[in-house]
């Protein structure tokens, strides 16, 4: 018997009042267990998708299934399925960090113990136990994130949303988060995010789906987005200029100043041999890197891309 | 560590959804939601229930003490034996009315509403848990004021039972009206209307400083047509066992009321209005 998919939408549209036309029958099934990301430009969707999920919105037509319990015939078992951390802040300013994580315990049926239990696990966790009493709206942006976070997780979901969870964080909190978020996924939840930093996407995440104006086109894993990449730009830190670049004209030097080089390699060339035909001229490459994530390049092209073809 | 661990197996019960664990759950979070709201109205008591008592004081040692001996008996009572029940009932309203209403805008204006929607709470008790706040503020507000009462009258109760089921039945319902007007508000100055423009001329129309004896016949019909003289006439009658009204008819009001904005207020969260786009 085959376990039922975490997330799985059937032909979800979506237009709001206005008339504007939010998703145009959109199929996406995320598998158990899985880390996904849903990228896709401002507007395309992506709230929309989420907030359908949640039953923040109110869909036009489709289905929603989370585990197998459509959310519209079973909604008390689909729903408690489900963590969500939202892109705003969306607490009770005036109550303290420990009384909303109780009090969202208690919204989803956890006896109060129970609930104290977690509400300490999952603050300790995010380093936020010592901010256990204080005043909500006092706590600092990245904390507030972190809140968010604690509190989606108090009921133990099996399927955590995270709408764009890194927004406005600085790096070292980013990184703590992604490192706190690969332990619970690695634990069985399955996480769902939406990220505008693609690194992040490409760092964290196994699966990708790209949607854009209300359509996913394309619905893939990471490695495999990845090979679509005909082309790759590097930019290597090197002793000096290369004498002769004719001799490198297969990797389109450009030579940006005394210290680097930019060259673009496609899939039939290799690094080994750039390397050596820079040592063949006694260049020295001390390090290298990509022009631009590599996601991030992709992401751009597969949007003009569906630009054109519209 | 045990414990941990032990509380821990009770999540693969949570986790399969059955009759039991349906009910569990739905207390769990009634609780939740009736704890949260009348935590919040005890946590700003100067806000929530200092005023009424200032104000209701106001209205006896004013309309009571200084007017009311030159008014003469009323009904066959004081003057202040008449207005207490009143005065309670009046406070009563308001109290219930403005908490829901302001505490469920707030909820929206914040976003924090988005916690319980969509979690697994059903909507009936999400009401409820709202509407316990407003009746809880409400009878609080309502004791403080027949304690506060007592020192100017000598108050009697005519029916224990009469009186505690008609202003237990006019809080749900002015609950209820505090609930819809919530959910209807976009800003600020929406929660305020209702309670101005109408809730408080309906109260002070609705026989709470007089009898409608005392109106000419016209105005006598129109006042039939305020609901809250109703309710304030069938509470006087717990206190004194007098009516401008028939108590049945009363009952029968307060008990349709309750229904009609009870399944309007479902209808509301389950089509979403206001809350979900």
């Amino acid at each position: 018997m085959t376990s039922p998919q975490a997330l799985s939408l059937r032909n979800l549209t979506k237009t709001y009042g206005g008339g504007v036309v939010a998703l145009r029958g959109v199929d996406l099934d995320v598998a158990t267990g899985e880390f996904f990301a849903l990228l896709g430009p401002n507007g395309a969707g992506k709230s929309t998708i989420i907030g359908i999920v949640s039953t923040l919105v109110r869909k036009s037509g489709g289905a929603v299934s989370v585990f197998g319990h459509d959310l519209d015939r079973e909604p008390w078992r689909a729903k408690r399925e489900i963590g969500l951390v939202p892109q705003e802040f969306n607490f009770n300013g005036f109550e303290s960090v420990r009384q909303i994580v109780l009090n969202q315990a208690g919204y989803y049926g956890l006896p109060r113990r129970q609930a104290a239990v977690r509400a300490e696990r999952y603050l300790r966790e995010l380093g936020l136990w010592s901010k256990r009493n204080a005043v909500s709206r006092t706590l600092s942006g990245g904390m507030k994130r972190r809140l968010m976070i604690a509190r989606a997780l108090v009921h133990e979901p099996r399927l955590l949303i995270l709408d764009e969870p890194t927004a406005g964080v600085d790096i070292e909190l980013r990184r703590s988060m992604w490192e706190f978020l690969r332990k619970i996924n690695a634990e069985g939840t399955t996480i769902i995010l939406t990220t505008h930093y693609l690194e992040e996407a490409e760092s964290l995440c196994r699966h990708i789906a790209i949607i854009d104006e209300g359509r996913i086109i394309e619905n893939t894993d990471v490695r495999s987005l990845l090979r679509q990449l005909s082309t790759q730009s590097f930019i290597l830190d090197v002793s000096s200029a290369p004498a002769e670049l004719t001799e490198l004209s297969d990797y389109h030097p450009q030579v940006l100043d005394d210290g680097s080089l930019e060259v673009v390699l496609d899939r039939s060339q290799n690094l080994t041999d750039l390397f050596a035909a820079l040592g063949a001229q006694g260049v020295r490459v001390d390090s290298m890197k990509n022009k631009a994530n590599r996601l991030e390049e992709l992401f751009v092209r597969m949007l003009d891309r569906a630009g054109a073809e519209a | 560590m045990t414990e941990i661990r032990d509380l821990e197996t009770g999540r693969a019960n949570d986790a399969r959804g059955d009759a039991g664990d349906y009910m569990a759950h739905t207390l769990v979070a009634l609780k939740t939601i009736a704890w949260k709201e009348t935590h919040r109205y005890l946590r700003i008591w100067l806000q929530t229930l200092l005023p009424p008592a200032i104000t209701m004081t106001l209205y006896f040692v004013i309309f009571g003490n200084l007017i009311g001996p030159r008014i003469g008996p009323m009904e066959g009572y004081t003057y202040m034996e008449f207005i207490v029940p009143g005065i309670i009932m009046m406070s009563v309203i308001t109290n219930s009315y403005s908490n829901v209403v302001s505490s469920f805008f707030g909820a929206k204006f914040q976003k924090h509403i988005e916690e319980i929607l969509v979690s697994p709470t059903p909507n009936y008790v999400i009401l409820i848990g709202y509407l316990a706040g407003g009746v809880g503020r409400g009878l609080f507000t309502g004791l403080i004021v027949t304690l506060i009462a007592t020192a100017f009258a000598d108050v009697r109760i005519h029916n224990i039972a009469i009186t505690i089921s008609v202003v237990f039945l006019t809080s749900v319902l002015f609950s209820l009206g505090g609930f819809i007007n919530g959910v209807f508000a976009r800003k600020f100055d929406d929660i305020a209307i209702v309670p101005t423009f109408i809730l408080t001329p309906l109260t002070y129309l609705g026989g709470v400083f007089y009898s409608i004896s005392l109106l000419p016949d016209v105005w006598r019909g129109v006042s039939m047509a305020n609901p809250i003289l109703y309710m304030v006439n069938a509470f006087r009658y717990g206190f004194l066992g007098a009516s401008d009204i028939p108590i049945g008819t009363a009952y029968l009001l307060i008990l349709f009321f309750i229904g009609l904005l009870g399944a309007f207020s479902l209808f509301l969260l389950h089509r979403g209005v206001g809350l979900r786009q």
